[in-house]
């Protein structure tokens, strides 16, 4: 095993050294490149269709919701006459929606879209490396990545519809196509993409592992990283201890689908038959599930952490309050999301015994957060705030983190989650916490990172108007949820109209899903400035946030092995912005310390 | 005509796009005398983005209080068992917890970027720690968690650890299916008969093992009845998929798994009658009814039926994705008096009684049936000598 690493890695500098000899192919340089800085890119462009794919399906299940079983066109031209009869969707296809919404926004967008793209881009760069400790395995990844979105978005095309047993695919309901259509052939090509998933995901996180341990350059400790780097490292260690649960949760049940094992199926009666699984159970699923499930929602959310701690101390023009201590509540949150997982279960029927452990561990959680909310907070006061999209979405993050993860207390609480578990509390709850959040995370680093990504700058106006109109509409959208959720609406249902009980919910639920409908449509307006200025943007300048870091010492045009000549030598933090006795506002990294400057102990 | 109003939305949005960035880029007129056009954020930028995070305040301040005006009647209202109240008591605590700390901290994130926004030529506060602040967020947390963790321990505790052998429980069984519910009562032994789906036979659909002695005077129903201020043990079973019997008015939910037995246990309050007459509830019942009168009127005007007028019953939901159907899964549950309850149980068939008669019913042709139907008859009165020994 080592072996090979070191064949590749010793492929990969003779490479480097002869760089100039050979020019890349278009194939080479686009398609099958190895170089970190496209794998970055591939993985934003991915993500980015893939992003659209789900949050076009939440408007399609948005709109069903809100005017429940009426004929809509674009049903009929999105769904076709099969998934919406007379532009009516079918019960069963709402259900896949809210599936395939959950699995692309969380794992394609948000996982790979995020962590992806940035730790690619900005591992190599920040810690002043030329590239990923194996190349070659950063393009396996990406490759195995673009298949399992294949692979997930042809299930789409299956006759019985895809995966609709939610995006937590709790067995039985997952593995009997009886019990639902989708859970056939879309179950399998469901499974067999997660599979592809999290081979790449592993392949990636063990790259961003070894490469911040082994390839960092002169001068950059690891108390010098950027939390940018923090996050992504710790990031990929999580996944890399719960990824691998989920693939044997994954295995088995394909194991229980298609060759007649019962790992997670015992005594069931469906459709005039007994079946002949015996002895399994459907909680050993949940716990494998949640093992990685939840701390998947810290895989999805640190890397925007990382991001935001990076462009709220730049746009702020001062240091991040209390480096170290963010970096501790990162190991906090990262070690505390690993033994939490059981806070989804609390009435699967386990033990209430666990539900009182996970209560104490999962409301511990609140305190490393509680300490990041702050810190983000103080580096405001007393800053010197440009107003770039970037920072705006980040301070968006520490807003909705904060209102999302107050609501964490009460779901936390294994005795108050019994009446607001699988409500739209809930729905709002993790929707403003991860998913807001970490799409805010994502925009920023679009935002603040295009410059280095495409060489050219993202029109401010336009990202003013996306910034404004999102942070309102996401709050339209979710603020209102905890309410119905209060009323005890729960979440997954097609149609609300089959209790009476719920008839005064309707009006908040076109609400909902109006604010829904115009917060997607000026995505639009992302989505024409992001490809727009790929092509046509204001070439940027090499530094244009005057930031510390090491990614702005590299030229503009990319080149492989990113700095021309050698790798440049580290001498401080990151993070000395408006440092007293230096003539700029900020000093980077690669500046020397002057003879008696102060080093804080941070 | 959806899809036209569909259109000129999303034609008057971009308008709005369109209109919106004249505006910034009219806003960069008066600036761009000194700025360059750099994509970068000028003074200009930060003032207006600066203001608008304070009126970003202002929005999550008066959308919070439009929220609690508008929608907070929506809420579930008075509980309606014995720990219902203790619930809501920590979920008030928490909710005023959460809303000060909201506040407060809103304002803080936000009130900072307006102030602090930037100028140029201004120069920050180099300002990189204090461990004594750090020390200060990080102990208020920890000492208002541990009390919100004791509380909550104590409230679990309470509501989960359920003694099955005091005196004077009701145990009933609730049976989930897709897309249905089913209910069996332990009858006069207390006793619920063992039971497995692949007993599934006939009128037996929840699979009870007739050889049981304990199953004989189980009665089966389709409707759950509860006695007020009888502490009821639920025992859950599905024969197919995952459900959750989620019975919000009781502040109670379970899983409902197949191939175990889950349970939940609470002591129903307030009877349905009693129930209808609460002041929050007949709001809420007025509320709904004036909803579904207007909707009836634009029904009746289409030539369609009105709908019915809705009446409080308490209701059992299934809160776990199950199926197609799973948006429909549901019973009534009837909380009634002692009495009552004994009385309607009383006038319910005996599980032994149902099987019996339709195996008679299909029997005629077959001889060898009534020999096996005799043997539980005579075991029954093992079972009542077992129960009373118990």
């Amino acid at each position: 095993m080592s072996a090979v690493g070191h064949e590749i890695h010793g492929h990969e500098e003779h490479h480097d050294a002869h760089d100039h000899h050979h020019k890349d192919t278009f194939i080479t340089k686009y398609i099958f490149s190895i170089d970190h800085k496209m794998i970055a890119k591939q993985y934003l462009l991915t993500g980015v269709i893939m992003g659209i794919i789900g949050i076009v399906m939440s408007i399609l299940f948005r709109m069903q919701i809100a005017w429940p079983e009426e004929s809509f066109t674009i049903f009929k031209v999105l769904l076709g006459d099969k998934f919406a009869p007379d532009g009516v969707m079918r019960n069963d296809i709402y259900l896949a929606l809210v599936t395939i919404h959950g699995t692309i926004m969380v794992f394609f967008v948000l996982t790979a879209g995020l962590s992806g793209t940035f730790s690619n881009l900005l591992i190599p760069l920040q810690i002043g490396a030329r590239d990923m400790a194996s190349g070659f395995m950063n393009m396996i990844s990406y490759w195995l990545f673009f298949l399992s979105s294949v692979i997930m978005v042809i299930s789409l095309f299956v006759e019985a519809g895809p995966a609709s047993a939610g995006w937590t695919i709790y067995p039985p309901l997952s593995a009997l196509p009886q019990a639902i259509g989708g859970s056939g052939a879309g179950m399998t090509l469901w499974l067999v993409s997660m599979a592809i998933f999290i081979a790449s995901s592993l392949m990636g996180s063990l790259n961003y592992v070894v490469t911040v341990i082994n390839l960092r350059t002169k001068g950059m400790s690891m108390t010098r990283l950027p939390l940018t780097i923090w996050a992504f490292f710790i990031t990929a260690v999580i996944g890399i201890v719960s990824f691998p649960v989920l693939l044997s949760a994954a295995l088995l049940l394909i194991f229980d689908r298609s060759f007649g094992t019962s790992f997670f199926l015992s005594d069931i009666f469906i459709a005039g038959d007994v079946l002949h699984y015996q002895g399994g159970s459907p909680v050993l699923f949940e716990h494998l599930f949640w093992f990685l499930g939840h701390p998947e929602v810290y895989i999805v959310l640190l890397p925007a952490l990382g991001i935001t701690s990076e462009i709220i101390a730049t746009n702020s023009r001062k240091p991040i309050f209390g480096y170290r201590a963010m970096i501790a509540s990162i190991l906090a949150i990262a070690f505390l999301s690993t033994i939490v997982w059981g806070h989804h279960m609390f009435v699967s029927g386990m033990n209430p015994f666990l539900g009182s452990v996970f209560t104490f561990t999962t409301l511990l959680i609140a305190i490393p957060s509680a300490v990041k909310a702050f810190n983000y907070i103080t580096t405001l006061w007393r800053g010197n705030l440009q107003m770039n999209p970037a920072m705006l979405f980040s301070i968006g993050l520490v807003s909705t983190f904060i209102t999302g993860g107050l609501t964490g207390i009460i779901l936390g609480d294994s005795t108050l989650d019994i009446n607001v578990h699988d409500t739209y509390f809930v729905v709002a709850h993790f929707h403003l916490v991860m998913g807001i959040s970490a799409l805010y995370g994502m925009f920023a680093g679009i935002y603040h990172w295009f410059p280095k990504m495409f060489g050219r700058m993202l029109n401010k106006n336009l990202g003013y108007i996306h910034f404004w109109v999102t942070a309102v509409c996401a709050y339209g959208v979710f603020f209102p949820m905890h309410f119905i959720g209060m009323a005890g609406l729960p979440r997954r249902y097609y149609t609300n109209s089959a209790f009476p009980l719920f008839d005064d919910l309707a009006d908040v639920n076109v609400l909902i899903t109006m604010f829904a409908i115009i917060g997607a449509a000026f995505q639009l307006v992302f989505l024409w400035n992001f490809f727009y200025s790929i092509f046509r943007g204001k070439k940027a300048p090499q530094n244009p946030w005057k930031s510390n870091t090491l990614e702005w010492t590299t030229p503009v045009e990319h080149i492989h092995g990113n700095w021309p000549g050698e790798i440049p030598e580290v001498y401080r933090w990151p993070y000395d912005y408006s440092k007293p006795g230096h003539d700029e506002d900020f000093v980077p990294q690669t500046v020397p310390m002057k003879p008696n400057e102060e080093q804080l102990h941070h | 005509m959806t899809s036209l109003l569909i259109i000129i939305v999303l034609v008057l949005l971009g308008i709005a796009i369109w209109q919106l960035t004249k505006i910034f880029d009219l806003t960069q007129v008066g600036a761009a005398s000194g700025s360059d056009n750099s994509e970068v954020a000028n003074d200009r930028d930060n003032n207006v983005n600066g203001y608008l995070m304070f009126a970003f305040l202002g929005f999550i301040y008066v959308f919070t209080i439009i929220g609690l005006a508008k929608w907070g009647h929506l809420a579930l209202g008075t509980p309606a068992s014995e720990h219902g109240p203790q619930y809501d008591n920590l979920m008030t605590i928490s909710m005023v917890l959460i809303f000060v700390v909201q506040t407060i901290t809103q304002f803080l994130l936000h009130y900072f970027a307006f102030k602090y926004r930037g100028k140029e030529g201004k120069v920050a506060f180099y300002y990189a720690d204090n461990d004594k602040l750090e020390f200060i967020w990080t102990i208020i947390p920890v000492i208002v968690l541990a009390g919100l963790i004791l509380y909550g321990l104590y409230a679990w505790t309470n509501i989960m650890f359920v003694d099955e052998d005091k005196e004077d429980t009701l145990i009933v069984e609730v049976y989930a299916k897709q897309f249905n519910w089913e209910v069996r009562y332990a009858g006069e032994d207390g006793v619920l008969g063992k039971a497995n789906v692949r007993y599934i036979e006939g009128v037996n659909t929840l699979g009870v093992d007739m050889g049981d002695p304990n199953a004989q005077d189980d009665i089966q129903a389709s409707e759950l009845h509860l006695p007020k201020g009888k502490q009821v043990i639920f025992k859950f079973r599905s024969q197919d998929v995952l459900h959750s019997a989620y019975m919000p008015h009781f502040r109670a939910q379970m899983n409902v798994v197949p191939g175990m037995v889950t349970q939940f246990s609470f002591v129903p309050t307030i009877t349905t009658e009693e129930m209808r007459l609460d002041p929050m509830i007949m709001d809420k019942v007025a509320n709904i009814n004036r909803i579904r009168s207007e909707k009836s009127a634009a029904l009746t005007a289409d030539g369609k039926e009105a709908l019915a007028p809705y009446t409080f019953d308490y209701l059992l939901l299934c809160n776990k994705i199950c199926g197609a159907s799973h948006y429909n899964m549901q019973m009534k549950i009837v909380v009634e008096d002692e009495a009552d309850f004994n009385k309607w149980l009383g006038g319910q068939k005996t599980l032994g009684a149902a099987v019996k008669e339709s195996q008679a019913s299909e029997a005629p042709a077959e001889t060898p049936a009534p020999a096996t139907e005799e043997q539980p008859e005579t075991v029954v009165a093992d079972t009542a000598a077992v129960a009373a020994a118990h």
